[in-house]
Formats: structure tokens, C-alpha cells, sequence
């Protein structure tokens, strides 16, 4: 392994901007880890080539987990030993990513002893990366995770590390308690996070409010974004202080809403709720007047996915409303049925949303058991080709066959 | 042994999130009011009970040392009682009741270089993949391009004066981690080589029905090369989207010949104002071009620049666009256009322009 620091005349070009540079965090982790050093090494080397030097990741975890590790091996393992094994830990974070430093500290401690000291805080999906260690050290950085109470978050044909906004705990938006859910759902099923029995990966994301925080209707098999069937609460004096303050409630607030369901004299601000879509535009802008209602819950949304295989896709609308509260039980239940379609009929590396289209949605939600709703689509077939299931035959004397 | 295994303990989940929520939190739980934005990068939230929280928001960068978190750590111990915590967005947040602390943990933020800033109609940080710093399929590097841009737009980070908010992504290849096609300008690694097989060990390394299978335009097929079982592709069928290379580590995508970026805009994820929408594609191609890739850099820089002298308040880049209409668009941002921006995929047809709503 690399006795001495790499000459990285490339990657130094990095170091010179106002933003934080991630390469003088790879050279602090250098400075004590010949494996954060071979990394340097051969990272300018792949800035100097202009590809990268990973090889397929291999089948590494630690015992009784089918997942949570990622294996990473070098191309070049001759040149740079220290990151011929070079494996990613995904740890499951705290809901809402909030930490005591005490806690942090004793992980930082741990990664420094068995990995190379690199960290992302955080993965795309929400876990703690620990980013490269040695097969070796597996089992022993998971016993020491454990005993800190962190366990593996989700990796390959699995239920993924859920995530969720900041909800409640600092947000007065939140419809309702991303948090808990979050954590709720994640202890539910452990055993789906940890052991790959899926087609493909199944991500659950949770979002308090339709701004949606963490991209759920994006990214998320299951996006929960909270919601609410009530009046938006008005403060109509904190309305007009906004007005006063220099804000243009008829064109900036009035202007943008999607229902043009809001009137407004100078005086008063007028919202015919019935046909208010909770896109959350004027309670953005005026935050200290407006707030969602008080009959508050959760739209339930499945099959966002990125590209990969058969092109991108959004969620769209399962259960127009649901009031999201613990033990979830309805909401289980209909996230089981799903699954034992899905493992029954969902081909390889097919998400949910894929299978959908394939399968149809109405047949998909005849066999979960959901009747069709109008909210569930963005309006109703165009085209005339039905798929019916049933007949009349004449014999039967109009008997359905 | 067989005692060793059931005294292992698995399934125990991450902490239970209320040991990590500061005392201002935990009390006021769940009874938010509203919050006002003071200044770039600092919010404070009102509760019911008149308590108020601060939040110092500030630019963390992805990749992290451990002696950066403990930095953190230290300054969370310093200012809030051993509390804080991190954004969907990478970066980090400290938050505090009590406003005498704002300013110098502002100060000391900055003698560690972490700019204050990314909240309200401002750039966050790029939310972004590993790159070659740690992934196979990596048709580019991410922090290298997150580096130089951020370099580049760290002042609209530092500000809030933007129309409305922009959120900028990447991903280093099309399988896109992060919600990267829903952003305002979508930075994409891609791939323009069709696979390079290594024929002499693809049946060792690979199953050769998923591999024909993974292909999402049919474009591999079984064949013998050599007296060996391998597959074949038909390279004009090829769209580059890696996923044989997923499921097959003998069809190598990554070519540094070909490989660069691609610039998608006018995607969201929000629901507010209009719905979510996908990123749409403005440049087809820019060459890899490390460590500081002017091209990219130069590109959003132009991007952010014309939305932000163009649009009106609220609009995000996508609403602007749809108002103002693609064609103008292109125009306005000197993009040719060209065969690559028209879709040939699925629903290609949905993507057509069905009217003869034109501006001229």
C-alpha cells in the first residue's frame, strides 16, 4: 500500500474553489489510511484516463445478511493494494437524519479502526455510506455497529433503507408523522430490508406535505406524501400583513394557483376549498397566514422509478387519502398484497411500476383487491380498445359466459 | 457455534430517531406553526408554544472525513447541545433555540470553508452519485463536475434571489441514483459505445439468457464466437443504457473515447404551482473533460443565468419554459437542436408537438 501521499496534479485543481472539495477530505482521510492513499492514487489516475477503475461488485456481506454490503474491488489491484477490496457498508440512519454527536463520534471511531475513513453522509437512498473496507473487517465493523444500535440498511433485490422529510420534528407542514412512520415501517420489515427475496428493489419514501422533501413521487415504489381533505386554515390579518409587506397576492399567490379557486378584495383572501388541488403554492408563499387543515393524512402513490429498464417513471395516485396513523395495519396489509403479486408474477429486475404497465393497472388493482378510483388517473382511457372479460351467449339465454 | 448464532443479534433496525432530537424538538413536537427565513441559509420555526428554533444551514459536500464529522461534531457540541443533522441534499444543519449562537457558528462554519445558504429561492447543494471514486458503471465522475459547478454558482448558494428555487442533480451513468430526472438542470453521464465483449469470458462470467434478456430494445442475442458460447449485439439497436453491463460484467460500457455528459432542464419533484415533471433533454453531449470540465461548468452556468434574468417570480425552470415554449427556449439559450432531442422510445409519440400552438 501507498507508504507516502500520491502526486495528484489533477485532483489538486479541485482543491482551489470556495466550495468544500471533497479532495482535501480524501487527503485528510490519506493522511492516516493507506487505504484512503491508494484511493487518491487511483482516482487521479481515472481523471487522467477518463474512466473509471472498479471492477463488477462481488457477493460479500456479513452472516445472516443477504445484503447491506457492497462489494468494490479495484482493476488495478497491483498498483493500489489498499483498495484491491475496497467494500461499502450502507448503514440504516436515524429517521430524519438527526444525530447526537456522542453517537456520531463513536462511528467515526469505529471507521477509523476498520475502513478507510471516508463517509458519505448521505447515500441517494438516505443510509450512512461507510465507504471501504477489507472482506475481512466486515463482521467485526457490523458487531460494533450493533452494540452503537445500527444495524444494515437495504441493498439489491430488497426493500430499501426507507427515508423521510423532517416532518414534525421541524416542520408545520407535516400532514402527518413521517418520522414515525418511517421508523415504523423500517422495523416492520427488517427481514425484507436484509434479505433480497424480490424481483427487484422496493423503495418506501415518506413526505409530510405535497412539496414532497425527499423526492418520493420520483424515486419511491411507494410514495407517501402527506396531505389534507379540510379547509386550508387562513389568519386573514397575517394576509393582509403579507400584502402590506409588499407581496402581490393577486398575481403571486392568485396568479399561480392550478384550481383558480382563490379570490382576493385587498381585504380579504377568499379559498373555495372544494376544488382546491393541495398543491401548496400559497401556503408557501405566505407561510405565517396559511396552513394546511386540520383532517390531515397521506396520498398514497406507487411505481416511480429512474430509467432502468423500460424508461423513468412518476408515481401515481393508489389511495387518494388515508389519515397515516399508527399501526399502519390497512396500509401493510395492501404493501403485503403487493408484494405477493409482485414475487408471484413481477419478472427479473422488473419494479413495480414496470409491472404495472405490463399487467395493467386495473387488473393490478383487482388482484390487490382496490377498486378503480378517478383520482387514480390523470383522465380516463383514450382509447377504445377494452379489454373485456365477459360476454352474452346466445344458448345461455343472455347467461354471461 | 450453534450458541454463537443464536446469540447474534440481527434485525434491530437504526436507533429509534427521538434519542437524537434535540430537547427544542422533542418539546415542541408536531406543534410547528410556521417559519420565516432570516436570511440566507438561517430560518427560524415558530411553535405553538412561542418557542423558536434556528436553523443554520450550510454546504457539506457528499464525500466526508471522518475528521469532518467530527469537526461537526465539535460545533454542534459548541452551539446546540450536541445536536444536528443532515438535509435530503447533502448538506448539514445545525439547529438552535437560542439566537445569540447564529452568528458566530456562522463564522466558525465559514474558517472550516462550508458556505451558509441553500434555503428558500436558492441553489441547494447538487445531490449526486459516486462516480469514479466508487462505482463500475460510472460514465463520468460526480464530484469532480459537482465540484467545479458548485465552484462556479457558490454565489446563487450564498443568496436567495432567484425566481424560485433551483435544484441541480447528477448522476454518473443512466441507472440515475437520486431523483436526478425530476430536476431543474439534470447533469447525466452517458455511454455512446455499444458493449466491448469479451467473448473468451463472458460464459464464465455471465448468464447468457439474462443477458439477452436485460436488453431493453432486443438488441442481444446468443451466439457462438470462436467455438465459445457468448451473445452478439446489434450495434443500431444499441441505446447505451448499460444494462446488459449490469447483469453482465463481459459487456463493457464504459469507453473513454465516447463516454461524457448530457444536460437535461425543467424537471421537478414538488407539487406546488404545477405538477411533478420530468427533465427534458437540452444538450445531448458534452466530452469528459476533468479535472474541471469547462464545458459542463459553462453550460449550467448559461442555463442558470437565462432562467434566472427570464423568469417570473415562483417559476421554475420547467414552468418557464413551458411558457415561454421549447422552441423559444432553444433560441434564447443558443442550443441547437437537434435528432437527438427528439425521444424514439416508448410513448416517443406522446412527446410530439399535437398543435399548432407556435410562437415565431
Amino acid at each position: 500500500m501507498a507508504e507516502q501521499m500520491p502526486q495528484t496534479p489533477l485532483l489538486d485543481e479541485l482543491e482551489k474553489g470556495k466550495w468544500p472539495s471533497f479532495v482535501k477530505e480524501m487527503k485528510a482521510a490519506a493522511k492516516k489510511s493507506p487505504m484512503a492513499r491508494d484511493l487518491l492514487g487511483q482516482l487521479e489516475q481515472s481523471y487522467k484516463e477518463k474512466i473509471g477503475h472498479w471492477k463488477h461488485g462481488g457477493i460479500v456481506g456479513v452472516m445472516g445478511y443477504g445484503g447491506g454490503v457492497i462489494g468494490r474491488y479495484s482493476d488495478l489491484p497491483e498498483k493500489f493494494p489498499g483498495v484491491s477490496h475496497f467494500h461499502t457498508i450502507r448503514v440504516n440512519h436515524p429517521a430524519g437524519w438527526f444525530y447526537k454527536t456522542d453517537a456520531l463520534r463513536k462511528i467515526c471511531d469505529l471507521w477509523e479502526k476498520h475502513g478507510s475513513g471516508l463517509t458519505n453522509m448521505h447515500g441517494s437512498t438516505g443510509d450512512i455510506i461507510l465507504l471501504g473496507t477489507k472482506t475481512a473487517d466486515l463482521e467485526p465493523v457490523f458487531a460494533e455497529l450493533g452494540a452503537l444500535d445500527f444495524d444494515l440498511g437495504g441493498s439489491g433485490s430488497a426493500v430499501r433503507t426507507p427515508s423521510c422529510c423532517v416532518g414534525k420534528a421541524r416542520c408545520e407542514w407535516a400532514c402527518y408523522d413521517t418520522m414515525r412512520s418511517c421508523y415504523d415501517f423500517t422495523m416492520a420489515f427488517q427481514d425484507e430490508i436484509h434479505r433480497p427475496a424480490f424481483p427487484y428493489k422496493f423503495k418506501f419514501k415518506f413526505s409530510g406535505c405535497p412539496n414532497d422533501c425527499v423526492a418520493s413521487i420520483a424515486r419511491a415504489d411507494m410514495s407517501i406524501i402527506g396531505t389534507w381533505r379540510d379547509a386550508i386554515q387562513v389568519d386573514q390579518a397575517a394576509v393582509q400583513e403579507y400584502a402590506k409587506g409588499g407581496l402581490d397576492i393577486q398575481n403571486d399567490v392568485i396568479g399561480n394557483c392550478p384550481a383558480k379557486c382563490m379570490k382576493w378584495d385587498g381585504k380579504k383572501l377568499d379559498i373555495d376549498n372544494q376544488y382546491c388541488r393541495r398543491c401548496m403554492h400559497c401556503i408557501n408563499a405566505m407561510p405565517k397566514a396559511l396552513a394546511p387543515g386540520k383532517d390531515r393524512g397521506a396520498t398514497v402513490l406507487i411505481g416511480s422509478k429512474a430509467p432502468i429498464i423500460e424508461g423513468a417513471l412518476l408515481s401515481s395516485v393508489l389511495i387518494p387519502f388515508t389519515k397515516m396513523e399508527p399501526p399502519y395495519a390497512d396500509l401493510k396489509e395492501i404493501v403485503t398484497k403487493i408484494w405477493d403479486l409482485w414475487c408471484e408474477e413481477g419478472k427479473n429486475r422488473e419494479r413495480i411500476g414496470e409491472f404495472i404497465q405490463r399487467v395493467g393497472m386495473g387488473n393490478f388493482l383487482e388482484a390487490i383487491g382496490l377498486e378503480p378510483q378517478p383520482e387514480m388517473v390523470a383522465h380516463p382511457r383514450e382509447n377504445p380498445y377494452v379489454f373485456y372479460e365477459e360476454y352474452f351467449e346466445e344458448e345461455g339465454e343472455g347467461e354471461k359466459k | 457455534m450453534t450458541q454463537a448464532v443464536a446469540e447474534r443479534r440481527t434485525d434491530f433496525g437504526p436507533p429509534q430517531y427521538e434519542r437524537f432530537l434535540p430537547p427544542a424538538i422533542k418539546k415542541n413536537y408536531g406543534k410547528w406553526k410556521y417559519h420565516e427565513i432570516l436570511k440566507p441559509g438561517v430560518m427560524v420555526h415558530h411553535a405553538e408554544s412561542g418557542d423558536k428554533l434556528f436553523t443554520v444551514r450550510a454546504a457539506s459536500g457528499r464525500l466526508l472525513s471522518i475528521d469532518k464529522i467530527r469537526l461537526y461534531c465539535d460545533l454542534a457540541d459548541k452551539y446546540c447541545d450536541g445536536y444536528f443533522r443532515f438535509t435530503s441534499r447533502h448538506n448539514v444543519e445545525f439547529l438552535t433555540d437560542k439566537s445569540e449562537n447564529i452568528e458566530p457558528l456562522i463564522a466558525d462554519l465559514k474558517k472550516l470553508g462550508h458556505p451558509v445558504g441553500g434555503i428558500g429561492n436558492a441553489i441547494s447543494a447538487i445531490v449526486h452519485t459516486q462516480g469514479w471514486i466508487h462505482c463500475h458503471s460510472a460514465a463520468t465522475d460526480a464530484s469532480g463536475i459537482v465540484q467545479s459547478v458548485m465552484d462556479d454558482l457558490i454565489g446563487r448558494f450564498e443568496q436567495r434571489e432567484l425566481p424560485g428555487k433551483l435544484r441541480i442533480a447528477l448522476a454518473c451513468c443512466l441507472n440515475m441514483c437520486g431523483a436526478v430526472h425530476c430536476s431543474d438542470i439534470a447533469i447525466l453521464g452517458i455511454h455512446r459505445r455499444p458493449p466491448k465483449l469479451d467473448h473468451a469470458n463472458l460464459k464464465k462470467l455471465c448468464e447468457i439468457p439474462s443477458a439477452s434478456a436485460s436488453c431493453p430494445t432486443a438488441a442481444i442475442r446468443p451466439a457462438t464466437v470462436n467455438g465459445l458460447p457468448s451473445v452478439e449485439v446489434i450495434e443500431e439497436k444499441c441505446m447505451f443504457c448499460a444494462n446488459c453491463f449490469t447483469v453482465c460484467p463481459a459487456m463493457k460500457m464504459n469507453n473513454p473515447l465516447n463516454d461524457g455528459v448530457s444536460i437535461w432542464v425543467g424537471g421537478k419533484v414538488s407539487n406546488a404551482r404545477v405538477e411533478p415533471m420530468f427533465s427534458k433533454l437540452a444538450i445531448p453531449y458534452l466530452p469528459n473533460n476533468p479535472p474541471r470540465w469547462p464545458e459542463v461548468t459553462e453550460a449550467v452556468r448559461n442555463l442558470v443565468d437565462l432562467w434566472a434574468k427570464n423568469a417570473r417570480k415562483y417559476e421554475r425552470m420547467g414552468e418557464w419554459i413551458n411558457r415561454i415554449s421549447w422552441p423559444k427556449f432553444f433560441k434564447m439559450a443558443g442550443i441547437q437542436f437537434q435528432k437527438e432531442h427528439i425521444d424514439d422510445f416508448r410513448h416517443a409519440g406522446l412527446t410530439f408537438k399535437r398543435s399548432t400552438h407556435l410562437t415565431f
